[in-house]
């Protein structure tokens, strides 16, 4: 055992030996650049400079992003449904990031799954609020002045604030000269890297400049959802939302997933499913369910895009002097965006600082965060595909809601559709753990007790009518 | 508007416990550490001398760590100076995320390594002349 674990240690260092002689090393005076100033991008700075100021290594970072997050609209928009996982708000406080009152605009404490058979409401069962609801950008359209600021400008204030510069240049190409990356911006002018990270989304046409490159990435396969914007006033909004995500597990066919998430003046309503097409969108809208979920005086869609989402990873997200993080390489499926962001960055950012930037480093030290969000959304697949069979029967839709409700009243110490429900819907627990639960005997035996009950009652209600 | 004059309690993250409220009790169980948000938290020890003032936190330190890495009952109360808003931080989230990522650690490591520092210090300072 001692002789593994010291052998080990010794293939650490000669590895870090072999980067540092092949050059393959940040050292004082390297240049990184950032391609997009998201979540990913700021997360991947203020660590990188974190760690680099640690080890009392000078490096000069620059995130380029011509956006600016003080504009309203799509201007400043990073076209997502704004919520910041449970367990990322918990992490980034251990890590110092405490999200701010003026950047949270809901703190959300339960969510309402509704159906067709009824509603039931999962709360947290912390009994606090710790999942953030909040704009990426400035906001919606028609938002005018707004006394919150932006999550991803809050963010990179914090990278800002470590040293990191942000260059609101248009990048026009990607070149590789004498092995090193070279940005070409919109003004013809050009400029050398030690290491480009690219954290530029599936929405930026960056991914296509990288074809040319020696790394040969292949751009990730993709899907579209729909985010549109509903107005109204802070009271109301509060008044009929609550602080609660509302959810809906419908038996619309193509829909896998949708929400309406309480912000401020405004209503967030997110849709995922296949081939989503203002069909879809009008159907789901039209709902009784989802209507009664709506202020009377609201203002519909003031603002909507149909952005593109990350369904499937890139094989290889990194490369010599280059590493995709965020949504550009590995993601979660449907869920916790942000929090894969901050995972994929941060696990970045130390192989650069410790391991190196050679490819060999990054598939050592990088890659193994991603293959674990692969693997866990194999699983969640599953999980998905299960739900969407669960929502086609009507008498399935009554057993979860039964079950579910029943644990909420009675405040069971073992929730265990409640939790299911929860960790599916929040994306605070990964999948893996969620398909556990549910293979657990104690949710096995619940849901087959709920099953009977609720086949026994309606068999009396046969009877009686 | 000047942005953060007006805070609503809707917008805000953890849960606001009252000026004197008790946060942990020292000997009871505990399986999360807690992050202050705003305000202020005092941490008091009942001794066979009464009770004793250990720390003032503000926002931004975080207590209730050592029942998260040792198997032990609080070994102090932690309670609210003020009005002071509170993040709980599960162990099982901890856990997960520091076995994927270590360096979390770091962060926790440097504050407790400050606390030890502190106590050394006031330790010192109590000790008898030779």
């Amino acid at each position: 055992m001692k002789l593994s674990s010291e052998s080990s240690m010794l293939d650490s260092f000669a590895s870090l030996a072999n980067e540092e002689n092949s050059g393959l090393t940040l050292s004082n005076g390297s240049r990184v650049a950032i391609i997009g100033g998201g979540p990913a991008g700021s997360f991947f700075s203020f660590f990188l400079l974190k760690m680099a100021a640690a080890v009392d290594l000078e490096i000069e970072v620059d995130i380029y992003d011509p956006r600016s997050f003080g504009h309203c609209g799509p201007a400043g928009c990073n076209h997502c449904g704004g919520i910041v996982s449970e367990s990322l708000v918990q992490i980034l406080a251990a890590e110092g990031i405490n999200l701010p009152s003026t950047v949270v605009q809901r703190g959300i404490e339960s969510y309402l799954v509704h159906m067709d058979v009824g509603s039931v409401a999962i709360q947290n069962q912390a009994g606090e609020q710790r999942i953030a609801a909040l704009y990426r950008g400035n906001g919606p359209r028609e938002g005018g002045e707004s006394r919150w600021e932006s999550f991803d400008g809050y963010l990179q204030g914090l990278a800002t604030h470590k040293g990191a510069g942000v260059v609101r240049k248009l990048i026009t190409g990607v070149d590789w000269r004498e092995g090193y990356p070279w940005l070409r911006f919109a003004d013809q002018s050009e400029s050398r890297y030690d290491l480009v990270a690219v954290a530029a989304g599936v929405n930026s046409n960056f991914l296509n400049m990288l074809d040319g490159t020696p790394a040969g990435f292949e751009p990730p396969c993709t899907t579209r959802t729909y985010v549109c914007e509903f107005k109204s006033s802070e009271a109301e909004i509060l008044r009929i939302l609550g602080n609660s995500v509302h959810v809906f597990l419908l038996p619309i066919p193509r829909l896998e997933f949708a929400a309406i998430i309480p912000k401020g003046e405004f209503a967030t309503v997110v849709m995922l499913g296949d081939d989503l097409d203002q069909e879809l969108v009008h159907t789901f809208l039209n709902d009784p369910a989802v209507r009664a979920c709506f202020p009377t005086d609201a203002v519909p869609c003031v603002c909507s895009c149909s952005p593109l989402i990350n369904m499937g990873a890139r094989k290889r997200p990194y490369a010599d002097r280059m590493v995709l993080i965020g949504d550009s390489g590995v993601t979660r499926l449907y869920k916790d965006g942000i929090g894969a962001a901050f995972r994929t960055a941060k696990a970045a950012a130390s192989t650069a600082v410790f391991q190196g930037i050679s490819e060999e480093a990054f598939r050592k030290s990088f890659w193994p965060a991603c293959r674990a969000i692969t693997r866990d959304n194999a699983i969640g697949k599953l999980m998905f595909g299960t739900t969407d069979i669960l929502k086609r029967f009507h008498f399935l839709r009554r057993v979860i809601l039964r079950m579910a409700a029943r644990e909420q009243a009675l405040r069971s110490r073992k929730p265990h559709m409640s939790s299911l429900l929860w960790n599916m819907f929040t994306g605070s627990a990964p999948y893996t753990e969620i398909f556990i639960g549910a293979v657990h005997p104690g949710f096995i035996g619940n849901l087959v007790l709920n099953f009977a009950a609720n086949a026994w009652r309606g068999l009396q209600w046969k009877k009686v009518s | 508007m000047e942005k953060g004059v007006l805070i609503m309690s809707t917008g805000v993250l953890g849960k606001v416990y009252a000026d004197g409220e008790v946060i942990i009790q020292q000997g009871a169980a505990g399986e999360c550490m807690f992050v202050i948000q705003s305000g202020q938290v005092e941490i008091v020890q009942s001794t066979d001398y009464g009770e004793q003032h250990l720390a003032s936190l503000r926002a931004g330190d975080f207590f209730g760590e050592m029942a998260v890495f040792e198997k032990e009952v609080r070994s102090a109360t932690a309670r609210a100076v003020g009005d002071a808003r509170v993040l709980k931080i599960d162990k099982k989230t901890l856990y997960r995320r520091l076995q994927e990522d270590p360096l979390l650690a770091v962060n926790l490591l440097k504050t407790m390594s400050h606390r030890i520092r502190v106590v050394s210090a006031q330790l010192a300072l109590h000790e008898p002349d030779p």
